[in-house]
């Protein structure tokens, strides 16, 4: 990387961004859906497929753990490790308390740091599993996420009986939980930057459109990004917003492109991603923390995997409100995370950075 | 709203973003002018609601439960109730028949084709007395399902008993 550190702290870019020297590896991953996203475009790509909702399991609360202990042994078992492997797991979700997360971690016997970052969980709990693991607090960590429609539904909305017409910027909260093994030897893609973003709050009170109110934070953490690696757009072949689906995809799309960043078609969203919109009741597309989690451990590692995609920018957006916040009046302050992450290859990537062509100067 | 003043809003919110929210010395928040310019560069981002194909679903939806309940009037009149006494057994059949469509599952999906259609009449409102007992019941019948019962029908009586009393004053006061 040509970017340097800064003075006291060598393994930070610019403002907001985290560089790992080691390039610690995603070594596994793992994804349990429910039946809504089995029926997807990416339904075949899912390691488990619920047929319900429910799972046998006497509440949606007892449905997402349920769901995160499925997608966490998939990672495990797949790469031949036990959960005694593990020396951190990182994980959150959108439940008060996080009780979908702890209740998983109860069953894992792995030293838990719970997190709560809405629906950019996914992209915090790659971070700071690559960080912990770049830094030599762990050879080997789980950082994984999860959300089930109903719970969510249930916390931020309506009874999931009720009969509510959504509106159509309204996202579908993704019945899912992605985990990822990042280790510090192994096969697979790596990870080699973070930007960890601000809370920005661009005023959009409406909980139903949850895409307008995070796109700005979207677009704060894509160019900060841009401008601390010396990355320019061609660096990358895809940047991946977590869930601003429909509306908010097409205004950051629009923002990044008046911003100066031109990504040309290599720009997508994983809550476009998910679902077919045209035939799946969705509305704008789908949303929650499991969002960018599946999209990323099954979708996304696929096509790393296949060599399809070199370079990626997953950037998970969460929505910083609660039931009260939004009821009392107040807007949505957002966030967004990201993190890079390339094949691993024999050599570097023959389009490496170049800072002569670098987005930094552009940005300026 | 026309292509070019989109633009300039979005070059503007675009500006902000890299200053870090606007007016405000760099803080995330946005200042007011970039808040109303953003919410309209959002607004013109966003598909409307379908109001023509609303209104549709809703009348017929609306229209197929009043019939419902038409129907249910008949029999129970057929069966030789009076009139007051058949209307009560009425609203009685289709709160039954919403609550019961409602434990199936059935009509949150009614709920989302016919919008207004479903929810105003009386099986909308059995509808949201059941849906969140039944979400609620696995917190108990006392801290579940009867504190969280009324969450969504709660306000719908208070107001309609309140109205109620300010019509009673009122009509009491003009017969005076």
């Amino acid at each position: 990387m040509t970017a340097t550190g800064k003075p006291g702290a060598r393994n930070r870019v610019g403002r907001q961004t985290l560089r790992f020297p080691s390039r610690p590896v995603i070594i596994s991953t793992g994804t349990a859906v429910g039946p809504r996203e089995g029926q997807g475009p990416l339904g075949t790509g899912f390691d488990v497929v619920k047929k319900d909702t429910l799972f046998g399991e006497k509440s949606w609360e007892h449905a997402e753990s349920h769901l995160l202990l499925e997608a966490a042994g998939a990672a495990v078992r797949k790469c031949g490790l036990t959960y005694a492997d593990l020396d951190l797991m990182f994980a959150g979700d959108l439940l008060n308390q996080i009780v979908a997360s702890s209740f998983a971690a109860r069953e894992l016997d792995v030293p838990f740091v719970g997190l709560y970052a809405a629906c950019s969980t996914m992209a915090e709990s790659l971070a700071l599993s690559a960080l912990f693991v770049d830094a030599g607090y762990a050879a080997r960590a789980l950082a994984c996420s999860s959300s089930h429609h109903d719970s969510a539904e249930r916390q931020y909305r309506y009874p999931t009986e009720f009969g509510a017409q959504r509106a159509p910027t309204s996202q579908w909260t993704v019945t899912g939980a992605g985990a990822a093994i990042v280790a510090a030897v192994g096969d697979g893609p790596v990870i080699t930057h973070a930007t960890l973003g601000r809370v920005l709050d661009f005023g959009i009170k409406d909980p139903n459109d949850m895409g307008s109110a995070m796109a700005p934070a979207a677009v704060q953490t894509i160019l900060q990004h841009f401008q601390d690696t010396g990355f320019g757009p061609r660096d990358y072949d895809l940047v991946a917003t977590g869930d601003l689906a429909e509306v908010g995809q097409s205004i950051a799309a629009l923002l990044l492109k008046e911003a100066g960043l031109d990504l040309a078609g290599r720009y997508t969203d994983c809550g476009l991603l998910i679902y077919d919109r045209s035939n799946q009741d969705v509305q704008a597309g789908g949303s929650g923390c499991g969002c960018s989690a599946v999209v990323f451990c099954a979708h996304l590692m696929r096509r790393l995997l296949n060599r399809e995609l070199g370079r990626l920018l997953l950037v998970s957006t969460g929505a910083l409100l609660s039931p009260t916040t939004y009821q009392q009046g107040d807007s949505i302050p957002c966030i967004a995370h990201a993190v890079t992450v390339e094949r691993a290859g024999p050599a570097p990537s023959p389009r490496g950075p170049c800072p002569a062509a670098g987005g930094g100067a552009m940005l300026r | 709203m026309l292509g070019k003043d989109r633009r300039g809003k979005a070059r503007s919110a675009a500006g902000a973003i890299r200053r870090g929210g606007a007016g405000t010395g760099g803080a995330g928040r946005s200042g007011p002018g970039t808040v109303a310019e953003y919410a309209q560069l959002a607004e013109s981002a966003r598909r409307p609601r379908p109001l023509a194909r609303n209104a549709a679903a809703a009348f017929l939806v609306g229209g197929l439960i009043c019939a419902a309940g038409q129907g249910a009037l008949a029999y129970w009149l057929s069966r030789g109730f009076a009139k007051d006494l058949a209307v009560g057994l009425t609203a009685a059949t289709m709160v039954v028949l919403s609550a019961v469509l409602t434990g199936l599952g059935i009509y949150d999906a009614i709920g989302q084709f016919g919008g207004m259609g479903s929810a105003i009449p009386i099986t909308g409102f059995a509808n949201s007395i059941v849906s969140p007992a039944l979400e609620s019941k696995r917190e108990g019948f006392i801290l579940g399902v009867g504190a969280k019962m009324f969450t969504i029908a709660g306000p719908v009586i208070v107001y309609g008993l309140l109205t109620a009393v300010v019509m009673a004053v009122l009509r009491m006061a003009l017969r005076t």
